[in-house]
This record gives C-alpha cells, sequence and structure tokens, in this order.
C-alpha cells in the first residue's frame, strides 16, 4: 500500500506547488520532506502542499512535515496547504500546524496568497 | 481483580491500572443477554505496514451503518490509525498481532485496539507542542493527544502484559 503514494512537483518562478496522491505515512512524509528540501536548495522558498487526492495520513507522516515546516521558517520562507479534508484540518490544527502554514480550500487561492 | 483508577494529569484520559495478571476481559460474559454484547466485530490485524488503514475499511462500514456523518467517520479513522500505529510501535507485541473490536453502541460507537505487548507508563508521555517540536530531533509523539481530541471518551489500561485502548465516538 505504501508504495502507491505518488507526490508531483510543479516548480513556478518564484513558488512551487507538491501534489500528493495517496496515504501521507511516512514514507509518503518523507518524500515530500526530500522533494521540499531540493526545492529549498534551489531556493525556492514558498510552498503549497495540495492534497487534494490523499484523503489519509497519520501523525508520522504529519511530524515530517513539520521538518518542512522548520526548513521553510529557517529560510524565511512560507507554507500553505490547501485541499484539506475536514478532519485532516483538524489534525493539522491540534497538532499546531496551522501556526506556521497556511490553509486554503483550494490551489488558486493558495497561488494568490502566495 | 483490583484496580485502581486514577486520571493522567497530562491527558484527559481515564487510565486504570491492573494490579494482578492478565488482561481484562472486554467481551461479554456468559450469560449476559444485553443485546449490546452481539453488536460487536472483532478484527485482528498483523503488525505490518499500513494494516491500520484495512482496519479503517471495517471502520468505514461499521460507523456507516450506524448512519455516522462522513466527518465524525473520519475522526473515528484518523484516531484508529493513530491507536493501532501506537501498537505497532511501542507495544512489541509478543504475538505480532492487535485485536480491534467494534461495539455498536444506541448513540455511540465504542472501538477497543488491545495489544500483549510491553505495556507503557501513561504517566510518563508528555503532551507535544508544535513549538518545541521544531528544530527537536523527535519530532513524532502526537498518537495519544490525537486520539484524545478526535474521540469522545478514551480509556487506557496497560501494564506489562500489554495495552488495551478503548475509545468511543458519538453518532451526533
Amino acid at each position: 500500500m505504501s508504495d502507491t503514494f505518488q507526490l508531483i512537483v510543479e516548480e513556478r518562478d518564484t513558488y512551487a506547488i507538491l501534489r500528493t496522491e495517496g496515504y501521507v505515512n511516512n514514507l509518503g512524509g518523507e518524500k515530500i520532506g526530500e522533494a521540499a528540501d531540493a526545492l529549498i536548495e534551489k531556493g525556492i522558498k514558498r510552498l503549497i502542499l495540495n492534497f487534494e487526492k490523499s484523503n489519509v495520513v497519520n501523525s508520522i507522516g504529519i511530524s515530517i512535515l513539520i521538518e518542512v515546516i522548520e526548513k521553510i521558517v529557517d529560510v524565511d520562507g512560507r507554507i500553505c496547504f490547501c485541499f484539506l479534508t475536514k478532519t485532516i484540518a483538524k489534525t493539522f490544527n491540534i497538532m499546531g500546524l496551522t501556526q506556521y502554514a497556511e490553509i486554503y480550500d483550494t490551489e488558486d487561492e493558495a497561488m494568490a496568497a502566495l | 481483580m483490583s484496580f485502581g483508577a486514577y486520571t493522567s494529569p497530562v491527558y484527559n484520559v481515564s487510565m486504570h491500572k491492573q494490579a494482578n495478571n492478565g488482561m481484562s476481559d472486554h467481551t461479554m460474559r456468559e450469560g449476559d443477554k444485553s443485546p449490546a454484547a452481539i453488536k460487536e466485530i472483532e478484527l485482528t490485524i498483523p503488525v505490518m505496514p499500513d494494516m491500520e488503514i484495512t482496519a479503517t475499511h471495517t471502520a468505514t462500514s461499521v460507523a456507516e451503518y450506524m448512519k455516522f456523518d462522513p466527518d465524525r467517520i473520519d475522526e473515528v479513522k484518523m484516531a484508529l490509525i493513530e491507536a493501532i500505529i501506537n501498537a505497532f510501535e511501542h507495544s512489541q507485541s509478543r504475538d505480532g498481532k492487535v485485536r480491534i473490536k467494534f461495539l455498536i453502541g444506541e448513540d455511540n460507537l465504542t472501538v477497543i485496539i488491545q495489544d500483549h505487548g510491553k505495556g507503557f507508563d501513561i504517566q510518563q508521555i508528555e503532551k507535544p507542542e508544535i513549538a518545541s517540536k521544531l528544530h527537536a530531533s523527535y519530532k513524532r509523539g502526537w498518537g495519544l493527544m490525537l486520539i484524545e481530541k478526535l474521540m469522545d471518551t478514551v480509556y487506557i489500561e496497560s501494564n506489562e502484559h500489554g495495552t488495551t485502548l478503548v475509545m468511543s465516538k458519538n453518532r451526533n
């Protein structure tokens, strides 16, 4: 089941969109983390994480997102999420991710905000 | 069988520490003809990657049968994922299995997650905060907090013979 997680990264001029598909568990989280590291390395410091095709996460995967947030904060960047299910948004809120990342309904709204 | 009951100062859960050997029996005993005793679904899953997702399929089926709304079903699933992952990762389950029971109540769904692992002391578990997790080497430890926040009641029993987590969610 873990190997069905997919991540598509679309780089734009000043930001990037990471579109997930599948269960964001430890392996999914690691793929997101690696992609984010590569983008930050290139100087892309504004990230949109699109969860439209991911409706299941676990706290291990989210813990890796905390690492991503940490790195974005360190480079004075911004990170936001879109298309979160209500429960995932609630989970992010419980864990405090919303103190450091914004949540938008759609990718367009996230892009407009960035 | 004697129990000491106390509330964790860290988590808003009740935990009974079992004073003697063996696990408490959450199945209804012979002679109990309560209709609630019949409405249970049991599942045993192996400690294998992503098996928690298999359990969520059953949770979804049961909660839909009980006419839970989709958001509340999602919350049950999320809490169940966290409970199972905790059992997988921390119990060192002696038999390589985690047992799950779904109890259909009149207005709520109760889920029992049980392992025969080494147990843990809830008093030793710190409630995580993101500010202290940033730049910390260990960023995990969120499972119990999520279960507590997503479910309506949580009860944990743990000793050297294993852990039983009982959590329930009201239909409304």
